[in-house]
């Protein structure tokens, strides 16, 4: 179990984007769990491969939408008809469609702040730190030119000789272990 | 046409007979040093120096006429009755409709799936960041007050009084606040990938902390590229219908009010229209010199100023259909509040001014954004963005001036001249636009990396390569 605390996991690096999305396609048929691509720009096919398909994004979008126009147009009947109510022309002071304004514009900004930082969060953003930058081919690679698979010691099928020869078996450029 | 000409071009594709969105020869490390070299070289450019000087001459300006105006008030500028809007309320639309263009791009167009979008999205998004910075700035300063400017949020205080959620003026408040939250989220959410690859790619230790600080520890990990994907998505689907209502809300400020040359129906589609075209004319202003001092004409290319030519054009007549239906109803109304002021637009004592906007939008622009040869002139190009620009001025100025200084009652008439503390404010304005855009080209990397990625061969997943149980060489990639 020395391992474990030792190593974060073994990277393999790849110089396309099939060669990484079938090496993790075919880990993830293999039992691996515990695992991630790393790409330069968006691969859906990476994220299908190592069983990531669906996010909690757009929940919380539509929360935040919701919360927004919701408690704006509360706010806006709140002051209008209760706290400080104004006789405009003999208008009623529930004068709903003239709330609906900026009811609309703060569900657009809750709803945005939320897509926004919830995708953050959800990221675990910020996290300066990472033991993948330990690795001396990922920051030049990674979010550049090459494409990375990790298979992560997390995983009980984790053994770092065993790993090693798995991940060479897709003729990757190299695997190299990264620490923690 | 000449097609055979255009079949032997390098820069055309000869499938679609387009022209290339990006040049055929990048890969995906030559892009990426390309971008990131303009940013983390020691040597800024003596050119950008000489700019930034100038450009701070300008801040500088509107430094000196803001104090001016918040020791002595607004009485320094030409604003008086009936003309109580004056270059303030112009400069304001001017401005934020020059934003528009930045969200449609980077909202509207990625709806669209226009991928040749991808090249110019950040700097026009930068741009409308800044533009909204300048446009903010007037109707504050126009309140009279403007240290005071924070009444206009509705917080419990000590007055107990809150704000009248039935006035236009204060749907714009929440409008455009709520568009400079969004727009500036949006370029920031944009911007982590790349300040990633900066990250990795500085060499000093200041810019490694600051992209390090700045990327939050990006990784290109696939799980968070999902997500990542999902909220840029979300915040395009949310910031289209912003955009739209900005400028909507904008024309209610003055579609509300019963002056004549204001209480009109067309103006909510027509300042719409009128903003889009405003601001892809300062996108091309600020892409075909940015191309052409950093040799960028591999990433921004002919394809992409053929393009924003013609969504000009589109605009263009739509806001033509605008001036037209603002005559037709003059008559159609049969008011004659309503035909005397469309008689005084054109040949009243400020009637020179309807006559440049109908030169600078319509005439020139309309007849000449048809030639292909035309759009893709790269200094025709830029000459017909200045003059757009400076139509599109005119075009607010019109608008509030001409339909204040002589409404209903000839007793009340007066008329309008701007001081030159308004010219200075304004000039200022331009000044720290384009400071703040030199320094935003100068620190952080102007067109978006990872997206561009995207535009290049081989990023596209061939299903027979990644099947499991054989490897890309069996499968002959």
């Amino acid at each position: 179990m020395l391992s474990r605390n030792v190593v974060y996991g073994l990277l393999a690096e790849f110089d396309t984007a099939d060669e990484l999305v079938h090496a993790a396609r075919q880990a993830r048929q293999d039992g691996w769990r515990k695992m991630d691509c790393y790409t330069p720009y968006p691969v859906e096919e990476a994220a299908e491969a190592i069983g990531f398909h669906r996010n909690m994004v757009p929940l919380v979008t539509l929360l935040g939408g919701i919360t927004g126009g919701a408690l704006m147009f509360w706010l806006e009947t709140w002051i209008s008809v209760q706290a400080y109510p104004l006789n405009i022309g003999g208008r009623p002071l529930f004068s709903w469609p003239a709330f609906i304004v900026p009811a609309y514009e703060l569900t657009i900004l809750i709803a945005g702040l939320s897509a926004a930082f919830g995708m953050l969060a959800l990221n675990g953003f910020p996290t300066l730190y990472h033991p993948l930058f330990n690795a001396p081919n990922f920051r030049d690679g990674a979010t550049t030119d090459k494409f990375f698979l990790c298979l992560e010691a997390k995983d009980p099928k984790f053994s770092r000789e065993e790993t090693k020869a798995y991940l060479e078996s897709f003729k990757p450029v190299s695997v190299v272990e990264v620490e923690n | 046409m000449d097609t055979n000409g255009l079949k032997n071009n390098p820069t055309i594709d000869p499938s679609t007979g387009e022209y290339n969105v990006i040049a055929a020869d990048q890969s995906f490390r030559s892009v990426t040093e390309k971008i990131t070299h303009i940013v983390l070289t020691p040597q800024t450019p003596s050119g950008w120096f000489a700019l930034f000087g100038l450009a701070g001459t300008g801040a500088t300006i509107l430094v000196v006429a803001l104090t001016w105006l918040f020791l002595k008030g607004v009485g320094i500028w030409g604003v008086t009755q009936p003309g109580a809007w004056g270059f303030a309320i112009i400069n304001f639309v001017w401005w934020i409709g020059i934003g528009h263009a930045g969200t449609l791009i980077s909202a509207i167009l990625l709806l669209f799936k226009q991928r040749w979008r991808n090249s110019i999205s950040r700097f026009a998004e930068a741009m409308t960041i800044f533009a909204v910075v300048c446009a903010g700035m007037f109707p504050v300063l126009h309140l009279g007050r403007p240290w005071l400017g924070y009444w206009l949020f509705p917080y419990p205080n000590s007055m107990t009084i809150w704000p009248q959620f039935r006035s236009p003026l204060m749907w714009d408040v929440c409008a455009v606040s709520t568009y400079a939250t969004i727009s500036t989220v949006f370029w920031y959410i944009g911007m982590v990938p790349d300040l990633g690859t900066m990250r990795d790619r500085a060499e000093s230790k200041a810019a490694k902390y600051f992209y390090g600080i700045l990327s939050l520890g990006w990784r290109g990990s696939a799980r968070h590229w999902m997500r990542y994907e999902t909220a840029s998505l979300l915040l395009a689907g949310l910031a289209t219908p912003l955009v739209l209502s900005v400028h909507t809300v904008i024309s209610f400020d003055f579609a509300v009010a019963v002056l004549p040359g204001w209480h009109t129906t067309i103006f909510p589609p027509y300042f719409v229209a009128g903003a889009i075209y405003s601001g892809f004319a300062m996108v091309l202003t600020l892409a075909i010199p940015l191309r052409k001092f950093y040799h960028l004409e591999d990433l921004v290319t002919e394809r992409h100023i053929d393009n924003m030519g013609k969504v000009m054009l589109a605009t263009g007549f739509i806001v033509a259909y605008g001036y037209g239906m603002e005559v037709f109803m003059a008559w159609y109304s049969a008011s004659h509040t309503e035909a005397f002021m469309m008689w005084n637009r054109m040949f009243g004592p400020m009637g020179w001014s309807y006559w440049v906007l109908v030169t600078c939008n319509l005439a020139i622009p309309l007849t000449t954004l048809w030639s292909r040869k035309l759009r893709t002139s790269i200094s025709f190009m830029f000459c017909l963005s200045i003059v757009v620009n400076a139509g599109m001025w005119f075009e607010r100025f019109v608008i509030v001036v001409t339909s204040l200084y002589r409404d209903f009652l000839p007793s009340s008439w007066g008329t309008y001249r701007a001081t030159s503390w308004d010219y200075m404010t304004f000039g200022g304005t331009l000044g720290l636009f384009t400071l703040l855009f030199l320094l935003f080209i100068r620190f952080l990397p102007m067109i978006p990396m990872s997206e561009i990625r995207l535009l290049l061969p081989g990023t596209r997943i061939k299903p027979h390569n990644i099947a499991s149980g054989t490897t890309a060489e069996e499968a002959g990639d």
